[in-house]
């Protein structure tokens, strides 16, 4: 499994209600229920994702968050609701993340970081938008419309009232290393968010 | 004809009929003393009738479901491209059970049948029917076959809601749900071209208020009338339009009424085959079952309360071109479930064809389809 994956699961309680936002193949959903035993739901839009979700005994349910939201929802719902990945290819992020703790009691989010050190340089040196394995899209034909940094996201968290009760960043092999944590924004590739209101 | 039996097909096939003594009390109060149902059955139950499944038939539909009478039939039956070896629902894994529900025309005890009262046809006198009680019925002869619970009770449009209704009203006896191209209710657009249907059948001066055989005759015009209103909402626009665009049957206009466009040929064909093997009562009665359909109403009218007793899993499966029983209907079905804390998947699946595109095997509704089967073939 993804070790950003695994750090998530560390923050995920047994037993518990969970809604995966854009659940991808299911991975994640089915190592919860495995593993944790939670309960919940994936949301998806891809076709192919689904089939895999079903095939791997995940509840999937198609819906396209960024059209309907999560307004179909109930509050308070879940336990925790999960979102990896796709935070940035939303239109309204930051109502997203509301719309998240009104579900649950805790999110957790991650996100590319935008200033990580090398999209740094790519953009200073070449002078056009930085490609890397955690952005592999031309700036015409990229889903991420709305790339942050940790600190766009702390900042938002600060003027929405959201605590951050985790957090933590790795590299792009979602690997953890203690270096990274001297110098967040910088360093970080990949953020890992865990928040509630 | 099928020259040799495809590989994939149930093979030939032999419906079977049973008779019920017990009486059975309908939801519209009346009773009918005994009855029939016919139905047919592909693959075998095993030892503890664990794999067995329910196919619910839509409007029109019977109990031959899935592959052939015999050699000389054109057509196999009416959902085979989902039911027999490597298919998604695969008799090499399951029991499948298919019947022709009460009140229907091909076999059970319906309008056509003669009535143990007075000797002579139910006709017009036939009870209504409704979704409930034919879960009932389908309870009873799952009774009689041995099989306690079902792996799935599966069904489209008006199958699909029959499986809805069994999982509230038989929780423990069935474990999962699939609801294809369905709604937990009709729309007054649905409820209009029913009652559209039904004006045309009741219409027809051969109806003699249901009574057309006593006069040796059928309502043939208005249950024409009725198919080609209601094969138009089973198709999408894109669909008619691929299949006959303005295709005319002659170069230029007539400037008259008869049939010039081939669309029109196609409708008056299909419904004129259609009131030919097709009973105006059944024709009457199992729209009226469609219409009444709503199982949140004996739960103040809240749809989570009545779902609430459902201990299955459910699959709910909608047509992106479907105007029938729209996508949105589905997903207000799925809400529920969420609301309801119901294991449920859900998955629109994007085909040209119409309702209809729950017959029609499409790549990705099949592997969707399967997939779900794979998972309830895991639980036996």
């Amino acid at each position: 499994m993804r070790a950003d994956l695994k750090i998530i699961e560390q923050w995920v309680k047994p037993g518990s209600r969970v809604l995966d936002v854009g659940c991808g193949d299911g991975t994640l959903l089915q190592h919860l229920q495995e593993n944790k035993q939670v309960k919940g739901y994936g949301l998806e839009i891809s076709a192919s994702n689904i089939t895999s979700c079903i095939n791997k005994g995940v509840n999937v349910l198609e819906q396209n968050v960024d059209e309907k939201g999560l307004s179909n929802f109930q509050s308070n719902r879940f336990d925790t609701v999960i979102m990896t990945q796709a935070l940035q290819a939303l239109r309204q992020p930051d109502v997203m993340l509301d719309e998240m703790l009104r579900l649950g009691k805790e999110c957790i989010v991650t996100f590319p970081n935008f200033a990580y050190w090398r999209t740094r340089a790519y953009l200073m040196q070449k002078g056009r938008m930085p490609i890397s394995k955690a952005l592999p899209y031309t700036w015409y034909n990229t889903p991420n419309i709305h790339l942050c940094t940790f600190k766009d996201f702390e900042a938002l968290c600060v003027q929405k009232n959201i605590h951050i009760l985790d957090r933590t960043v790795v590299d792009k092999e979602h690997q953890d290393r203690w270096f990274i944590h001297m110098w967040p924004n910088m360093l970080g590739e990949i953020a890992i968010y865990r928040v509630t209101r | 004809m099928p020259e040799t039996l495809p590989i994939d097909s149930v093979g030939l096939v032999t419906p079977q009929t049973i008779h019920f003594d017990q009486p059975l009390t309908l939801q519209c109060g009346k009773v009918l003393p005994e009855y029939d149902l016919i139905y047919e059955t592909y693959g075998e139950l095993n030892s503890d009738a664990s794999n067995a499944i329910l196919i619910c038939h839509a409007l029109s539909g019977h109990h031959h479901a899935a592959g052939y009478h015999s050699l000389s039939d054109k057509k196999p039956g009416w959902w085979d491209s989902c039911i027999g070896p490597g298919k998604p629902i695969d008799t090499s894994r399951f029991f499948v059970v298919s019947l022709n529900n009460l009140g229907g025309c091909h076999g059970s005890t319906g309008p056509t049948s003669i009535n143990p009262a007075t000797n002579a046809q139910y006709g017009p006198e036939f009870p209504v029917v409704t979704v409930k009680d034919w879960v009932i019925s389908q309870a009873r002869l799952a009774d009689k076959l041995g099989i306690n619970t079902w792996a799935a009770v599966i069904g489209g449009s008006l199958g699909g809601m029959q499986a809805l209704q069994w999982s509230i009203d038989y929780p423990e006896r069935i474990n999962n749900a699939v609801i294809i191209a369905s709604t937990p209710k009709l729309t007054a657009q649905n409820i209009a071209f029913n009652e559209v249907a039904r004006k045309a059948i009741t219409s027809d001066p051969a109806f003699h208020d249901g009574r057309y055989f006593d006069h040796n005759t059928i309502p043939q015009k208005g249950l024409m009338l009725a198919r080609m209103v209601g094969h138009i909402t089973y198709l999408s626009d894109a669909a008619m339009g691929e299949k006959f665009g303005r295709d005319m049957r002659n170069k230029a206009f007539k400037f008259g009424y008869d049939v010039e466009f081939e669309v029109e040929s196609y409708l008056n064909y299909q419904g004129e085959r259609f009131s030919e093997n097709f009973d105006a009562n059944t024709y009457l009665l199992m729209t009226r079952a469609l219409d009444y359909f709503d199982p949140a109403k004996e739960y103040d009218n809240q749809l989570e309360n009545a779902l609430a007793k459902a201990l299955c899993k459910f699959m709910v499966i909608s047509f992106s071109t479907d105007w029938r029983f729209s996508p949105e209907r589905s997903e207000i079905l799925v809400d529920e479930l969420v609301k309801a804390d119901k294991q449920v998947s859900y998955t629109e699946i994007d085909a040209p064809h119409g309702h209809d595109a729950f017959l029609i095997p499409t790549p990705r509704y099949m592997d969707v389809f399967s997939a779900f089967m794979n998972r309830v073939a895991k639980e036996i």
